[in-house]
């Protein structure tokens, strides 16, 4: 087996995970800090009951759901497949 | 007072509890004659599926407080409440980027696998038991505390008889079924919990012309705007932000969690026990905005109040308001199902520290036979429950609610570092190691002692020394930075020499 070849496939994975954790926390800790000190914006009601915090709230969760999303599809298809051809299967 | 049935034992509570406590050990007996070894006891032979590891996750994860004190918090308080339904969710994408492959691929029950991998194995393991009971303690003291609180306030049980019969039952699923049974009594919770929230939820909808939207601006009617927007609880920014850094990070290095990954057969259904488990909880947080919401306005912050000053009855009487009193009594039995399911995950995971790193790794040099193994699981089953249940009554009266939050404060500041650094980092050695878990630990344990929480609230001392709630925003960069610094200070040639190894089987997977 290839050293330089895991060592390619290392640096993608990791590139990878780290960008998506690295966009998961940028989104939940701009919610957090939007919360902590622009509470009057985040009271308005863009409809009435429906405020900007609750809608962004909602959206973090279903941002985490994307972000899951997207890695698994990428881990699926294209990181098995590269594991599997290292290992020669 | 209001009238309810609360507090007194109703026919159809006592009938879900029973029928409950009776299918569950039902599962322990069946799990039990296939627990006949130690890869059985703490990882369910490795032959849960993702799907159903991503329930079990969901149901490990999703304690009483998220239930009953995320509804209450909502009801009482408004939009605060939601802060923590979205911080205990953040968490579940970490845990997929960053461990839960690296986990299964390294590691065999305990997250200490991983960290003492290519390190040295006394050290490590010692501090990595001692982060890890310290965090299942406090998890524990919580859980068993709300359990006698709560069993008390649903079915009219004296504490201390509530407290015992959780520990008892937890002990009998732990002891004779092992992670197999624990498994799917978490899986059952999860089905019950999800079910019941969901019912609950479609029957506040229902009277709202099933928009939530309505249900928030009737919310806002009656109560005024502001319980749609940031009010008293994040008064401090800084204090925001420290906890949801804990509520993200902390979930990432949860002992009774990371144990979960070692249950499925290979990375691959690691990841797909994320998916689901990320999808599960995230809808059941979702959820809690609308019963959340819901019990403000059709039950109210004042009776809600009256029954229990911090909210926690504010499901079981919206339950009893929509359904009257059979559906009070099967979300007071879901209520008693999930503490039940996430006792028994922690002290599962708090056995695997005691027997698996201290036992078998510290004191008998990695070399036990099998049997001895399972001997000392079960034996440290015992002393776990055994304390669980001494806690539950030493802390009676005590408001532990602080409890939780720094349990996840000691998982990010200690645990997490330990693990992204053995996984990332060439250059971390066995004393970086040490002084990640420990710095972490204690300075996250120190700075809690000094918060408002303990001088203010408990000691009524007039000021705090530290002046923030959480200890996240300093303890988790100082956990990072020990085993940095430390690691930089101290070369491990041998570590270094392992990292390729750890490196090939970390992504190519191997081994078991």
């Amino acid at each position: 087996m290839q050293e330089k070849e895991l060592e390619t496939l290392v640096a993608e994975r990791w590139r990878m995970a780290l960008t998506l954790t690295g966009v998961m926390l940028a989104i939940y800790l701009g919610f957090v800090l939007l919360v902590a000190y622009a509470k009057e914006l985040m009271g308005r009601q863009i409809v009435p009951g429906l405020s900007l915090g609750i809608l962004l709230g909602a959206l973090v969760i279903v941002s985490a759901w994307v972000l899951n999303w997207i890695y698994t599809r990428w881990a699926n298809t294209y990181y098995d497949e590269r594991v599997r051809r290292l290992l020669g299967r | 007072m209001p009238t309810t049935a609360l507090g007194q034992p109703n026919a159809v509570s006592i009938l879900f509890f029973f029928l409950f406590i009776a299918i569950t050990l039902g599962i322990t007996y069946w799990a039990a004659r296939r627990t006949k070894t130690t890869e059985h006891f703490y990882a369910a032979g490795r032959s849960i599926t993702g799907f159903q590891n991503g329930l079990a996750l969901a149901g490990d994860y999703m304690s009483a407080a998220s239930f009953l004190g995320i509804a209450g918090l909502v009801a009482l308080s408004g939009f605060d409440g939601l802060l923590y339904s979205i911080g205990f969710l953040v968490g579940w994408p970490v845990v997929m980027f960053l461990i839960a492959e690296p986990l299964r691929n390294l590691g065999k029950y305990t997250f200490a696998d991983v960290v003492a991998y290519r390190l040295r194995q006394v050290p490590v393991r010692s501090a990595a038991a001692i982060s890890t009971l310290t965090v299942v303690a406090l998890y524990l003291i919580a859980q068993m505390v709300g359990a006698g609180n709560l069993i008390k306030l649903l079915f009219g049980l004296p504490y201390e008889a509530a407290v015992v019969l959780v520990g008892v039952v937890m002990i009998l699923y732990v002891l004779f079924g092992g992670m197999v049974a624990t498994t799917w009594v978490q899986i059952v919770k999860a089905v019950l919990l999800l079910g019941g929230a969901l019912l609950l939820a479609l029957l506040v909808l229902a009277r709202f012309g099933l928009n939530p939207i309505a249900l928030f601006h009737e919310a806002a009617l009656k109560y005024g705007d502001q319980v749609l927007a940031p009010g008293k609880l994040v008064a401090n920014p800084i204090d925001t932000v420290s906890l949801g850094l804990a509520l993200m990070l902390g979930t990432a290095g949860l002992p009774h969690i990371l144990m979960r990954f070692y249950t499925v057969p290979d990375a691959k259904a690691a990841r797909t026990s994320v998916t689901w488990a990320t999808l599960f909880i995230g809808f059941f947080y979702l959820l809690t905005f609308v019963i959340g919401f819901g019990a403000m306005v059709l039950v109210g912050p004042d009776p809600i109040k009256a029954i229990d000053k911090g909210g926690n009855m504010a499901a079981p009487l919206l339950a009893e308001a929509l359904g009257g009193t059979p559906f009070l009594g099967f979300i007071a039995a879901v209520a008693f199902a999930t503490i039940l399911a996430v006792v028994a995950g922690l002290t599962l995971s708090g056995a695997a520290a005691l027997s698996h790193d201290l036992w078998v790794n510290v004191i008998r040099g990695g070399h036990a036979p099998e049997a001895e193994q399972l001997r000392v699981a079960r034996m440290a089953t015992l002393v776990l429950g055994a304390l669980a249940i001494l806690l539950g009554i030493a802390f009676k009266g005590q408001n532990v609610a602080f409890t939780v939050g720094l349990a996840f404060a000691i998982a990010a500041s200690g645990n997490l570092p330990a693990i992204v650094y053995s996984v990332f980092w060439r250059g971390f050695t066995t004393a970086g190691a040490v002084a990640a878990i420990l710095v972490g630990t204690l300075s996250a344990v120190v700075l809690i002692y000094l918060s408002p929480t303990i001088q203010v609230d408990i000691l009524k001392h007039a000021a705090p020394i530290f002046p923030l709630k959480n200890p996240g925003i300093v303890s988790i960069p100082l956990g990072f930075l020990a085993g940095w610094l430390v690691s930089l200070a101290t070369r491990e040639r041998e570590a270094e020499e392992k990292y390729l190894e750890v490196e090939r089987r970390l992504h190519l997977g191997g081994g078991d």
